[in-house]
């Protein structure tokens, strides 16, 4: 009986962090006493911050993957704000800090001193907003790529310019209302058929591994960070960090926005391996799009009667995603 | 200095940021009521018996489940489960199997000779039971462990009560509840077999006792006017199934006929049936849908052959033929006669109308209400007679072994509690964890396990047991299904979901806390808590 057959049939604790009928082994990080907490207390990110969330996840298991070997390049964003006002810091791990865009660039330059000093097993990540990412740190990131060079990239996605004031990114999706892409005229908030998608440019790359995730399912995420760890080149994470803030959701919803951003197929989930895709997180309670649109205020404007239409074009969207990465069995349950 | 260029204050930690500060609203960890003990009417702690079952630590779980009550391995075969039916799991996919599980634990209880603690001290205090029914020896139990002397008087020549007389062999086999009741006796209970109380008041002056506590039960077959020819063999139901316990079996014929729709209407048909009957009929004046008895019992009886006669009432009885007049239901649902008859063969009538209670031990006890054939008792089980307290099918009450358990530790507590002078105060209820309070996302999809039924043709011809019962793994597995509602199960979420690490983990057993001085109020880990055992309560600003 392997790991994954022995934890599905302990019925309670399957999907939980922790649980107490299985050995150390096979919980998750997070539900251990000795996790890093490489992001810790008092950190100045707002209530229910998914990004403050997905950095620790993402963070720990790093540590764990590399017995705390890990040096951390962050690009400038509500990460690198909210953690790090001067003097105090909330990480508990070697960190630095230089440009907006440069992220990937500062990162590869760690790796390549760790490589002429001899430390091999110290391991560069750098870290930012879809922002810094698939905007501002793009080219470095893309250069980063090509030369496959030693550093897993982790962008937390919270889709938006969070930090200064909820302003568009490539990465808002279609009919967001935003600081700058506001809810009125024929095209209310985000306009349909703009913004980029980044990890599919990173799988085109070519490079060992690419992968999405997201803070709503944490042994997929903790596998993920820990198998990228176990690569050596370039490697990219993108994880989706829902917004209490930006996108006018509830506190306490962050994590259940995440799950339905899953199961309503807007935000697939899958991992790739050298340009191919290798696998893919089944939908397990397929929803409407609605049930993930209507607790956020950046939606509001969809739940009219000239809003409709544009929900559907958003169901299309998720119906797109469902069919090109196979995210409904047809036996359901995955 | 030593600091680097252009840096002038030392590098601190954010810890020193306390935003706990910002915080409107504090989660606070709860215990709330699961459904399944809000159900048991032997007031179980249902979800923390399976807690332990669930780890394999089988003792604990038996001991836990034994607080409340000593007859799991009978319980775990006759109990109606109304636990079951108000499982929050049934709303996910299926009730989990609490009482398979509860038979698991009987039996394994049994298996392994596990005893009871005895009372750690005496208290001096004597206390009569009347009766070594369900509802008696629960009393017993309990007012032994807290140290009280106790006789217990039953009439008949077994202790067991409706448990050996009303219930078949085929549902509850006599070994097992032997072994259960040996274990009460066990304790240190004196036990007195045909030893009927003709007056309560002498009995205890007799015996120098405190206080009473009466179940003597309900055993008397109520008795419906039907002319009868001379040679008509009509018997009543609680009396068959008495003899059953006896040396000669009775004698039924190849036709019976069961009159009644409750679950002892049921027992008979369903034991003239294994006596050999080649038809066992039951008639009723009403419809299945509203028989009183319980629908599996009345399913399984049809594959066994029982067939039944809805709408019909029986007029007369003659040698070998019974006039029966159809009933149709009127718009309120009672059954009307139409004028219309017919006949049905049959070699005896089993009448299986209901029971009354022989009260005439309770002749001259003074302040005593009878009402409708049954004692009137308090809120604390005591009758109108200080010290005289009563419980079980002789109390205004539903009439089950479940019930009859629940009454003798309920009234255990209260005499307790009289017997020192005081009144026992029950905690408060915790609020009830309903699936609202739960977030079912995190609970894998576990179909519930079903358990071996016996072969229908070895069904009609033996009294051997009906239904199967659970093995280790599958008791396992089962046990597993819970969800724990409302009582932390230590899943870690909370300690993982929180964005600010503000929740501390202080082990195994010991569940965890907040860290008040970080959390900011988010309610994510309320929000995530699988079985709602956290609750966010406004601060006080």
């Amino acid at each position: 009986m392997d790991a994954t057959q022995k934890l599905h049939f302990y019925q309670k604790g399957t999907f939980t962090v922790g649980n107490r009928l299985v050995s150390e082994e096979q919980r998750s990080v997070q539900a251990s006493t000795d996790r890093s907490n490489a992001l810790t207390c008092g950190h100045r990110a707002c209530q229910g911050c998914g990004e403050a969330l997905g950095a620790r996840y993402a963070m720990d298991a790093a540590m764990r993957a590399t017995g705390g070997n890990v040096i951390a390049v962050n690009a400038t964003g509500c990460l690198e704000v909210f953690t790090t006002p001067y003097p105090e810091t909330s990480w508990q791990t070697p960190w630095l800090h230089s440009l907006f865009g440069n992220a990937a660039a500062v990162a590869t330059g760690v790796a390549a001193a760790m490589r002429v000093k001899g430390r091999r097993e110290v391991r560069a990540l750098a870290q930012g907003g879809d922002g810094g990412t698939t905007d501002i740190g793009f080219g470095c990131l893309s250069g980063m790529f090509e030369r496959n060079d030693d550093v897993l990239y982790i962008c937390y996605d919270n889709e938006a310019y969070m930090n200064t004031g909820v302003q568009r990114s490539s990465a808002t999706p279609p009919a967001a209302r935003t600081a700058t892409t506001p809810a009125m005229g024929p095209q209310p908030g985000n306009v349909f058929g703009t913004g980029k998608n980044v990890p599919k440019i990173a799988v085109a790359h070519g490079i060992p591994y690419v992968a999405t995730a997201t803070v709503a399912d944490l042994h997929d995420l903790e596998r993920k960070v820990i198998k990228a760890m176990g690569i050596h080149g370039a490697r990219y994470l993108h994880i989706h960090v829902p917004c209490p803030l930006g996108w006018g959701s509830a506190s306490h919803d962050t994590i259940r926005l995440a799950r339905l951003a899953v199961e309503c197929g807007l935000f697939p989930v899958f991992e790739a391996e050298h340009g191919v895709i290798t696998g893919c997180r089944k939908i397990r309670r397929q929803v409407p799009v609605e049930e993930y649109l209507k607790p956020q205020r950046r939606f509001a404007h969809l739940f009219t009667e000239a809003g409709k239409e544009r929900i559907g074009h958003l169901q299309a969207l998720a119906d797109r995603n469902i069919a090109e990465y196979h995210l409904v069995d047809a036996e359901g349950d995955g | 200095m030593g600091r680097p260029y252009a840096i002038t204050l030392d590098v601190g930690s954010s810890l020193a940021n306390l935003t706990g500060s910002w915080r409107t609203e504090r989660p606070v960890y709860v215990d709330r009521l699961p459904p399944c003990n809000n159900a048991c009417p032997a007031g179980e702690n249902i979800q923390q018996w399976l807690y332990h079952a669930e780890s394999g630590d089988y003792e604990t779980a038996w001991r836990t489940l034994t607080q409340d009550n000593p007859l799991p391995a009978v319980m775990g075969r006759v109990c109606y489960h109304p636990c079951e039916g108000a499982c929050n799991r049934a709303q996910i996919d299926e009730a989990v199997g609490i009482n398979s599980v509860e038979r698991f634990l009987g039996d394994t209880a049994i298996r392994n000779g596990w005893t009871f603690a005895p009372p750690q001290a005496e208290t001096g205090k004597r206390v009569l039971i009347v009766g070594a029914g369900p509802s008696g020896l629960s009393a017993a139990y309990h007012l032994r462990r807290m140290g009280h002397a106790i006789e217990i008087h039953e009439a008949g020549p077994f202790a067991g009560g409706m448990m050996r007389f009303g219930i078949p062999k085929y549902r509850l086999p006599r070994d097992v509840l032997d072994a259960e009741i040996k274990r009460i006796t066990d304790l240190g209970v004196t036990l007195k077999l045909n030893s009927k109380v003709n007056r309560i008041i002498d009995s205890m002056k007799a015996g120098k006792f405190d206080a009473a506590f009466l179940a003597v039960g309900a055993h008397i077959g109520k008795r419906a006017y039907i002319p009868a020819g001379s040679a008509a063999k009509i018997l009543d139901a609680v009396s068959l199934l008495r003899s059953m316990e006896g040396e000669d079996r009775p004698l039924l014929g190849r036709r019976v006929v069961v009159y009644g729709g409750g679950n002892t209407a049921i027992d008979a048909a369903r034991t003239a049936k294994r006596l050999g009957a080649t038809e066992a009929i039951i008639v009723y004046r009403r419809t299945r849908d509203r028989m009183p008895a319980h629908d599996f019992e009345v399913e399984e009886a049809l594959q066994e052959g029982i067939m039944m006669k809805w709408l019909s009432t029986i007029k007369r009885m003659d040698e070998g033929v019974l006039t029966v007049e159809k009933m149709q239901l009127d718009e309120k649902g009672f059954p009307q006669p139409t004028g219309e008859f017919e006949t049905l063969e049959t070699d005896s009538l089993v009448l299986a109308l209901g029971q009354d209670v022989d009260l005439s031990l309770l002749d001259g006890v003074p302040g005593l209400e009878i009402k409708d054939g049954v004692v009137q008792v308090d809120t604390n089980m005591m009758t109108g007679h200080a010290g005289i307290f009563a419980g079980g099918d002789m109390v205004p009450s539903e009439r089950t072994v479940t019930v009859g358990v629940g009454h003798g530790k309920k009234a255990a507590r209260h005499i307790d509690a009289w017997l020192r002078g005081e009144a026992y105060i029950a905690p408060e209820r915790h609020e009830l964890a309903s699936i609202d309070k739960m977030n079912s996302w995190y609970y894998a999809d576990a179909p519930k396990t079903v358990r071996p039924m016996l072969e229908v043709v070895r069904r009609q011809s033996t009294f051997e047991e009906v239904q199967g019962g659970l093995d280790e793994t599958n008791a396992l597995y089962e046990a597993r299904r819970c969800l724990s509602c409302g009582n932390c199960f230590e899943c870690d979420n909370c300690y993982g979901v929180c964005p600010d690490n503000a929740v501390i983990k202080l082990g195994p057993g010991k569940r965890f806390r907040f860290n008040y001085d970080y959390c900011k109020g988010c309610g994510v880990c309320a929000q995530e808590c699988p079985c709602g055992a956290i609750k966010m309560i406004p601060e006080e600003i």
